[in-house]
């Protein structure tokens, strides 16, 4: 078979994203027939730079979700070497193809005989899955201290805004190198973390809840038994891990087990993120704190937590709405620094990050193998950095 | 003010030491501890000899005392000890081998200046940090030469018409700059200004004959990617500031007695726009360094970054508590010149 050339690589690559343009059209038509009703999200559709961002974005989180969850658009298995197509050009037909098998390696091999372009569409899924998820645990864990912080004051906040900026001065990759290493892994360190960072969001819902309704004790316990319960078992289920410090529950009534590489990854992301949300929270609490309607609730006598969770907060959702998105970018930028220097994620993963990687070994010979992955990781937090962008445009506005 | 530079000072000096006991800390893992017996003796050490050994080299006592002894604010150890000959010898943590017991120094730690002993590279931590530093040192000072005119510029002509074409253009390089991490802007300039296949071949992929003699040729694409990703946040703040400052009433005042756009921007509008973006500069440091370990690892310059990696790669424990040192020391007097910088710049603040 002829290889293909580059015009007819490109039509291939988007017939093989078909699934990804159909939502995409979908999400926009109805988005914006319907964007008067749709509150600050429908706003974004009257900046251009707004909708540049959330195609962009949205892009990759469909490419992730069906590639991750349907299997659909990549055309070979991300790990499977096939002989013969070690660092070949894009377009290349795959060699000794049995009927079924894709082909082409539309975006060429890399040193080691994988699909270029499955790797890159199934690394978007790791991607886009751990980097929102992170950077919300992130915020739960800003948020929840950043609050009280910045009520409260005093003593408490000297304490915690130190503790943040003790973080904040650690060299990231530094601190990197310090918590993802297998040693410190051994030794239970970003086990602790995880059990630790990962309840904050138990707590802010708990908080949250009781604060609302614990005049009213039979709806509050029913919403909280509903919200708690799952959790709770989730979060169990999630730190504990025989084998390590944290052994909370044995393994028969322990069924999720999070590969230990992604849980130190997700946990040391969070903790380099953390800092910077409670600062910016911190910092939006004591602005807000000063409002006539807070002081119209202390004297109505709220109690401190209803005051900081149903008073300041959703008065404080625009800037952090906005820093949301930023964050993901630079949690996206983090997840390709771990990877870029091999830290943490299983070698063979497809992340963008270890792509790179691996691909810039050979970069002054073989380019195809480390661009694809890095135009990916650039779209993507380009798209949420647009998408903040027209956020705070629309949100400025009114 | 001196009060403010004293307050600042210490709280500094707390904060080094908590990041550095941080370090100490988690390198002194017992993990790391194990790897580094079995490197330093013998491979096949059972658990037993992994015990001796750390026992006989003062690692197996409290994290403090060891810390201190770091520090050099705990005497080093000492012990009588029955060597090979049968003769008792005293060794101890300041006893260089062969040294009269008598005459060596109580206590040995980073304040009386030995930084210990790098295992991977076979020498003294302060002289390859010493060294190493003087390469980064080199970089950085590139980096800034080509970042901070740069985004200072795209930030002013960006910010003074607000909302022109001019300003939607330089905004959207800049939203682009700090939206391409270095190991991606490293990674496509090279391919393009460097590879052998296809690329423009205009300069060099590796910075590493940069070390003894940097040329325009071996030197530019490891400065140009560390200023590109730190630019754009600089060039935004720049532009946010000025916008602002073009808004401001005495500037309105200056334009209606007829002063040119041009003279309004230099002598009116540019030193107040300033004040933000030195903060800013400062603060980037921490991130730049980042950039450092990245570019270095990538060009494969072999600065502080690049000996981090190796340090931290290798579980060479005592270079890469000195790395930290450096990097944390960096960080914090970074800090502290942007906020004395921001008082001393701006009047209308006051430190009491």
């Amino acid at each position: 078979m002829e290889s293909l050339s580059w015009a007819e690589i490109i039509t291939r690559i988007f017939i093989q994203f078909t699934p990804v343009w159909v939502l995409l059209i979908a999400t926009f038509a109805l988005s914006i027939k319907f964007k008067r009703r749709l509150g600050l999200y429908g706003k974004l559709f009257d900046s251009t730079i707004g909708m540049i961002g959330f195609a962009l974005v949205m892009f990759w989180v469909y490419t992730g979700i069906c590639a991750g969850l349907f299997d659909m658009i990549a055309t070979h298995d991300p790990l499977t070497q096939v002989s013969g197509m070690k660092n070949k050009v894009p377009g290349t037909p795959l060699r000794g193809a049995e009927a079924g098998d894709y082909p082409y390696y539309l975006l060429g091999g890399d040193n080691l005989a994988r699909d270029v372009f499955s790797r890159l569409v199934k690394g978007s899924w790791i991607v886009v899955l751990i980097a929102p998820l992170a950077t919300l645990f992130a915020f739960m864990t800003g948020i929840t201290l950043g609050l009280p912080a910045g009520y409260y004051g005093k003593r408490f906040d000297t304490i915690i805004s130190f503790t943040a900026n003790l973080v904040l001065a650690f060299p990231v990759i530094l601190l990197f190198y310090l918590l993802v290493t297998p040693e410190i892994v051994d030794s239970g360190v970003p086990h602790i973390m995880a059990t630790v960072l990962f309840a904050f969001p138990l707590v802010f819902t708990a908080v949250l809840l009781n604060s609302r309704f614990h005049t009213e004790p039979a709806k509050r316990n029913k919403f909280m038994a509903l919200t708690l319960i799952p959790m709770a078992a989730l979060y169990l289920t999630v730190v504990s891990e025989q084998g390590t410090v944290v052994a909370l529950l044995p393994d028969a009534v322990d069924p999720v087990s999070i590969p230990g590489g992604i849980l130190v990854v997700f946990v040391s992301v969070v903790f380099v993120n953390s800092p910077t949300v409670f600062r910016i929270v911190r910092g939006l609490t004591l602005d807000i704190k000063t409002r006539d309607y807070v002081a119209a609730a202390q004297t109505r006598g709220e109690s401190a937590w209803y005051i900081m969770l149903w008073e300041i907060l959703p008065n404080a959702r625009g800037p952090l709405i906005v820093d949301f998105c930023l964050r993901i970018g630079y949690t996206t930028i983090l997840l390709g620094t771990l990877g870029f220097f091999g830290l943490g994620l299983p070698p063979e993963s497809p992340d963008w990050g270890s792509t790179i990687n691996d691909g810039r070994k050979l970069l002054s010979i073989y380019l195809h193998p480390a661009l694809p992955p890095a135009f990916a990781l650039l779209s993507l937090v380009l798209g949420l950095n647009l998408l903040a962008d027209g956020l705070r445009e629309e949100s400025l506005r009114d | 003010m001196g009060r403010f530079i004293l307050r600042r000072s210490a709280v500094m000096i707390l904060t080094a030491l908590c990041l550095t006991f941080v370090v100490f800390f988690l390198t002194n893992l017992y993990p790391n501890l194990e790897k580094l017996a079995k490197t330093q003796g013998d491979m096949r050490m059972s658990e037993e000899d992994v015990g001796r050994w750390l026992d006989r080299n003062g690692y197996t006592r409290s994290v403090f005392i060891k810390y201190g002894e770091w520090l050099g604010v705990v005497p080093g150890f000492t012990r009588q000890e029955v060597n090979s000959d049968g003769e008792t010898v005293t060794i101890g943590r300041c006893i260089e081998p062969g040294q009269n017991p008598a005459e060596a120094a109580t206590f040995c730690g980073v304040l009386q200046g030995e930084w210990g002993f790098s295992t991977v590279f076979k020498k003294d931590v302060s002289e390859i940090v010493g060294t190493r530093l003087a390469l980064t040192g080199k970089l950085m000072f590139f980096v800034m030469i080509l970042m901070v005119p740069a985004a200072l510029i795209l930030g002013v002509l960006a910010g003074m018409r607000e909302g022109s074409r001019t300003d939607r253009g330089f905004s959207t390089i800049s939203i682009l700059t700090t939206a391409t991490p270095e190991y991606v802007s490293g990674v496509i300039l090279i391919a393009v200004f460097a590879s052998s296949a296809v690329g423009l071949k205009w300069f060099k992929g590796t910075a590493t004959s940069a070390m003894d003699d940097a040329t325009f040729n071996n030197f530019f694409l490891p400065v140009l990617t560390i200023a590109l990703y730190g630019m754009g946040y600089i060039a935004r703040m720049t532009r946010a500031s000025m916008a602002e400052v073009m808004t401001a009433q005495y500037i309105r005042t200056a334009r209606l007695k007829g002063v040119s756009f041009r003279n309004i921007v230099l002598k009116h509008a540019l030193r107040n726009a300033l004040i933000a973006p030195f903060t800013v500069i400062m603060l980037q440091f921490p991130w730049l360094l980042n950039g450092v370990v990245i570019v270095e690892t990538l060009f494969n310059y072999k600065g502080v970054g690049w000996a981090l990696v190796s340090a931290a790669g290798n579980n060479d424990i005592e270079l890469l508590l000195g790395i930290s040192v450096v990097s944390v020391f960096v960080v914090l007097i970074t800090q502290l010149i942007s906020d004395i910088g921001y008082v001393y710049l701006n009047p209308r603040i006051s430190v009491t």
